[in-house]
């Protein structure tokens, strides 16, 4: 038995907007908060919080608006012990800039994006080295800085191949009738 | 919902960036005037997602500890070798105790010695990683009525670990040694010179401020010391490590990178302040 599914309520589609409109920041809380269950591995969260507004931000900036990404900064820095706006702001100049160069990002190979995205986490770990001195008025030193832009440089590729085949699903959805 | 007009919601939306990155900025500074606001949020928050973090660790743990098993069973032969040897090692060690401490009973007879009574502790879960890129720290769950107290001294089943800086209904945030925050007051056991631990956010922390004339020795044993009233001495942390940079470093006896279960002396010792309170010590050239 194939046929069309019956054309949905107007409360049933409103609900369904509204579910695909809060995926990708829902979906990006929840993975923060599981980024937090100790792994033996440290600073994970912030690692996994730039990745997913970073791709957010280029393939589907409109789901992401930037109260959603102020949002999961403030959550990024509860959960991380950072002075909270520290984050808030890394992840919203990651967000903007993200945003405007998208349309010459969505059009680039995979590889392209990602050497791109590497550059993001450099300008992210100074910036949010710099912010962060700044607010707790000393020197920080260079390597943790350093091994948190390697390590979400090397998280981007899984998060990057996770979250494609989620927008993908979601384009099958809105092609759908 | 309130309807509005193409363009002006166009300009809302264009405005909301800066508008947001400037509310940032806000946050900063509150988060700077007002430190016990972000502790509570962060505490608040803690307590909200621990329950869900519980729940999430038994599983993360059982994965974890059957590839833990797997390599064991892979390196089975060598470790048994090793094993072996140690083994040996502390069968003498064992011997050395036995008479040492029968020396020490007789001793304490003759002195009318009073023994210090045993510390309580409490035991929480590790449920939570609560450091990020400068900061080292674990957050733990506790029953609803729990006793945990800011200050109480966390070890490992191995050593130190760390200590409680913030406590929330549900849950306690443990600062470890390795945090960059971290100043321990330690002696080194071989020459019982007074020494600094400085946590790097590495997996060593470092020693600083030794007398001058005594060299930390590599592999010499380092035990808290009483000195700012904030841990009691003699709590086992580490040994001595001479770094290729040529830096002292102690190599902690508590697996911080594999924390399941703490435990949280309280030995009433107050001379702990909160992290932000801690006068920074001069940063100083080692030579």
């Amino acid at each position: 038995m194939k046929g069309r599914p019956a054309p949905a309520s107007g409360l049933l589609r409103q609900a369904d907007a509204l579910a695909r409109a809060a995926l990708p920041t829902g979906l990006t809380a929840i993975l923060l908060v599981l980024a937090a269950v100790p792994v033996g591995l440290f600073g994970l969260v912030p690692a996994v919080a730039l990745p997913c507004v970073f791709f957010w931000s280029v393939f589907r900036p409109a789901a992401l608006p930037p109260p959603a990404v102020f949002g999961l900064g403030l959550l990024q820095d509860l959960l991380t012990a950072a002075p909270p706006g520290a984050g808030v702001l890394v992840l919203l100049v990651t967000h903007g800039l993200a945003a405007r160069w998208r349309r010459f990002l969505v059009k680039q190979s995979f590889l392209v994006v990602w050497l791109v995205f590497c550059g993001f986490t450099a300008g992210a770990a100074l910036l949010g080295g710099a912010l962060q001195a700044l607010l707790l008025w000393r020197f920080l030193p260079v390597p943790p800085g350093f091994w948190q832009a390697l390590l979400t440089a090397g998280l981007y590729p899984g998060l990057a191949w996770m979250l494609t085949r989620v927008h993908e699903a979601m384009l099958r959805a809105e092609a759908a009738p | 919902m309130i309807r509005l007009s193409v363009p002006l919601r166009q300009a809302l939306s264009r405005l909301s960036l800066p508008v947001l990155i400037a509310a940032a900025f806000g946050t900063m500074l509150l988060g700077k005037a007002d430190a016990l606001l972000a502790e509570r949020a962060r505490m608040a928050l803690a307590d909200a997602l621990t329950p869900i973090w519980g729940v999430l660790q038994q599983p993360v743990a059982a994965t974890r500890d059957s590839f833990r098993e797997a390599g064991m069973l892979l390196n089975m032969r060598s470790e048994n070798a090793r094993l072996r040897a140690e083994n040996e090692r502390l069968h003498r060690w064992q011997a050395a105790a036995l008479a040492l401490e029968a020396e020490n009973a007789m001793l304490r007879r003759q002195l009318a010695f009073v023994p210090e009574a045993a510390p309580a502790f409490t035991t929480a879960r590790v449920v939570a990683d609560g450091g990020g890129t400068y900061a080292r720290a674990v957050l733990l769950a506790a029953g609803p009525h729990h006793p945990v107290r800011k200050g109480q001294v966390a070890l490992d089943d191995r050593g130190l670990a760390g200590r409680v800086t913030e406590v929330g209904a549900r849950s306690a945030r443990v600062m470890l040694a390795t945090d960059m925050n971290s100043r321990i007051p330690v002696v080194l056991e071989g020459s019982r010179a007074r020494a600094v631990m400085a946590g790097t956010n590495g997996a060593r922390p470092r020693l600083q401020y030794w007398p001058a004339g005594t060299q930390p020795q590599e592999g010499d044993r380092v035990v808290t010391s009483a000195e700012a009233n904030a841990f009691p001495a003699g709590l086992p942390v580490g040994v001595v490590r001479w770094s290729e940079s040529g830096a002292a470093e102690v190599e902690l006896f508590a697996r911080l990178d594999r924390l399941d279960v703490l435990r949280l002396f309280d030995y009433g010792l107050s001379g702990i302040l909160p992290p932000e309170a801690v006068a920074r010590p001069e940063p100083r050239s080692r030579r």
